[in-house]
């Protein structure tokens, strides 16, 4: 069974219980009168639920496009995706433009079950009411897969949906994306895309104990649950965050899946494989434009767990780092760790590998990858995996040795935090 | 700055840390020799794991975005590798298991309707084009490992699965016979696939 992208906030849950607040009442924006073809409003469809990575969570690998069926592995049980197909009878075939402008703009569903929040409809209700009607035009232009829906198996409370309406209270904004007057035109469409149908912020923002995300923290970075992967800071802020990368190595990484910079990994490598690859140069521009334009606030701190080890450790760990380096990493990385990018990515002064939390770099040297083949990049370079190959106390050393050779202002990881990650769910 | 060197070499690197620079192999049991194995064979297996219809996680991970034409390349790129076969494994079997092995890698067990090894995967076992594995030069365990995983149907191919139907009327001790015997015989002197021909049983996975 795959893993899937995972999911978010079940811990509020419990808390939510103790909030009863009804759901504010709603404004619904009215039908955009239509305009252009059928087939045009189609296509625009699939190009939008495209920006919007339905098929990611809605198609099983391999499987019956938007048939659903997707297990959505939580600490909490396990959510299966819903068949979006065309299907009357099992799918979304029976629905009205206005119940699915509904269910993305309020997270309830055609009858008015309130959605889980896996689906992220915090942020799809910053959709257009005309946007909304063509994805709808294109899902109801698919073929219609008669499979039925598979029952959650979450846990009793979680399975309560009555507890969403606390969470709801407390982290759900309804409202379709209002444009900025003192922006470009490029900046918001950047921003919608950002904060609409991209929802960047469920991997790029920290959950807090409530499992809602916090405004002031928004796209800070933070470890994406389950998953064990750590979703870098978006800001511009130059430690953690996109600090001094151009336009161009933003969109060349989220278009191409590398970039002088690095390369996409993890589930960030489904996104741009789904998603990024298929969206015109405008619009990825847009989204590098106003990434670029959110603040480094100096406020901004890594908040995530440092690594944790010894003095004693490190000490003992040093000299082995840089013998495994020069043995098993310079030919590609290069000796000063300036790789040879964009194949082979450079180590030094690159953010990922320097954060406070070691999990990337510490999975990368486990379980290597490949960046995802797009369009630009047909035929990447792939990263070995080295886990059968070294033990937790050399792949320790060769990651303390990256995160603190050549300026790199990482801290040195421990072999517990290693030995931690051979577990994780890679797939 | 330097770049990397526009080949397929450095492009499968990744794979090379389990399956060996050129495809060879490693003395790690479940790491299979993937030198000289059809292309057809090898780009269907790329698929099985990308999709999951072969379940091992780390391949599973490193494949999950990669696109159909890349995999191509990359099973062709094995496929053209001829390094040397590793020496015989010493049979860890008695002589009758290994005889018995032999006699179902050769000639099968006609009684029961049970095809030859050889009759597919070429007389010489070096596999047949387009679809069929060579069988020498892999480790008994990794053998064994397979024919158990078709017969309890976590590895799948496409319908209909011979290996299926084949692994599910074999008995453990025959499976072990078949797998020592093998993993004994030494490298052949050509490891060329075999030409197509007309197989004794129907294989989805092999267009007919």
């Amino acid at each position: 069974m795959r893993k899937l992208r995972s999911l978010i906030p079940f811990v509020p849950l419990v808390f939510a219980a103790l909030c009863t607040a009804p759901v504010r009442a709603q404004t619904e924006s009215p039908p955009a009168p239509a305009t252009g073809s059928h087939a045009e409003l189609i296509a625009k469809g699939e190009y939008l639920a495209r920006a919007g990575d339905c098929i990611a969570c809605h198609t099983i690998p391999a499987g019956k496009l938007f048939g659903g069926g997707r297990a959505m592995e939580t600490p909490f049980g396990t959510l299966y995706t819903p068949n979006i197909s065309s299907d009357k009878a099992t799918g979304i075939g029976a629905w009205s433009a206005d119940e699915f402008y509904r269910m993305l703009h309020e997270g309830k569903s055609r009858d008015g079950t309130l959605l889980y929040p896996a689906m992220p409809f915090a942020s799809y209700t910053k959709v257009t009411r005309a946007d909304s009607d063509a994805i709808y035009a294109f899902l109801q232009s698919t073929q219609p897969i008669h499979q039925v829906n598979r029952e959650h198996t979450l846990r009793f409370p979680y399975n309560q949906r009555s507890l969403l309406i606390g969470w709801r209270t407390l982290y759900f904004r309804q409202g379709e994306f209002q444009p900025s007057p003192t922006q470009s035109v490029e900046w918001n469409r950047g921003a919608y895309l950002v904060l609409g149908l991209g929802h960047c912020t469920m991997c790029h923002t920290s959950i807090n104990a409530l499992g809602g995300t916090s405004l002031s923290k928004e796209f800070q970075g933070g470890l994406i649950p389950m998953q064990n992967w750590y979703a870098p800071s978006l800001t511009s802020n130059r430690e953690a965050g996109l600090g001094d990368w151009s336009i161009e190595d933003i969109t060349g990484l989220l278009r191409a899946g590398i970039s002088k910079r690095g390369a996409v990994y993890g589930p960030m490598a489904e996104v741009v494989f789904d998603s990024f690859q298929h969206l015109t140069d405008d619009d990825v521009r847009a989204v590098a434009v106003y990434l670029k334009s959110l603040p480094g606030k100096a406020s901004e701190v890594d908040t995530s767990p440092r690594s944790t080890y010894t003095t004693e450790e490190a000490a003992r760990l040093a000299p082995l780092g840089g013998k495994i380096y020069a043995a098993q990493c310079a030919i590609c990385h290069a000796t000063g760790g300036q790789g040879k990018p964009p194949a082979f990515p450079p180590l030094a002064n690159n953010q990922s590998i320097q954060m406070n939390s070691a999990v990337n770099p510490i999975r990368m040297v486990l379980n290597g990858g490949y960046p995802p083949g797009t369009h630009l990049n047909p035929a990447p370079y792939g990263m070995p995996p080295f886990a059968q190959l070294l033990s937790d106390a050399e792949i320790a050393a060769v990651v303390t040795y990256i995160r603190t050779a050549w300026g790199n202002h990482g801290t040195p990881v421990s072999e517990r935090e290693v030995n931690a990650l051979r577990s994780a769910p890679l797939f | 700055m330097e770049h990397a060197p526009d080949t397929m070499q450095a492009r499968v690197l990744a794979c090379a840390a389990c399956h060996g620079e050129h495809g060879e192999g490693t003395d790690n049991d479940y790491f299979p020799r993937l030198a000289g194995k059809p292309a057809g064979y090898l780009f269907n297996q790329l698929i099985a794991f990308r999709d999951g219809g072969r379940s091992y996680p780390p391949m599973n991970y490193l494949l999950a975005y990669l696109p159909d034409a890349y995999l191509k390349q990359i099973a062709e790129h094995f496929a053209e590798q001829r390094p040397p076969y590793p020496p015989p494994a010493a049979p860890r079997v008695d002589a009758a298991t290994l005889a018995l092995g032999r006699q179902l890698v050769t000639n099968g067990a006609p009684d029961r309707k049970l095809p030859a090894c050889a009759a597919c995967h070429g007389t010489g076992l070096t596999g047949m084009r387009p679809a069929i594995p060579g069988l020498v030069g892999l480790h008994a365990d990794y053998i064994s490992a397979q024919l158990g995983a078709f017969r309890y149907g976590t590895r799948h191919t496409a319908s209909p699965n011979c290996m299926h139907d084949i692994s599910s009327h074999l008995t453990d001790r025959e499976i072990t016979a078949i797998a020592a015997w093998l993993a004994a015989q030494p490298g052949p002197a050509d490891p060329t696939p075999a030409a197509p021909s007309h197989l004794p049983l129907a294989c989805g996975s092999v267009p007919n």
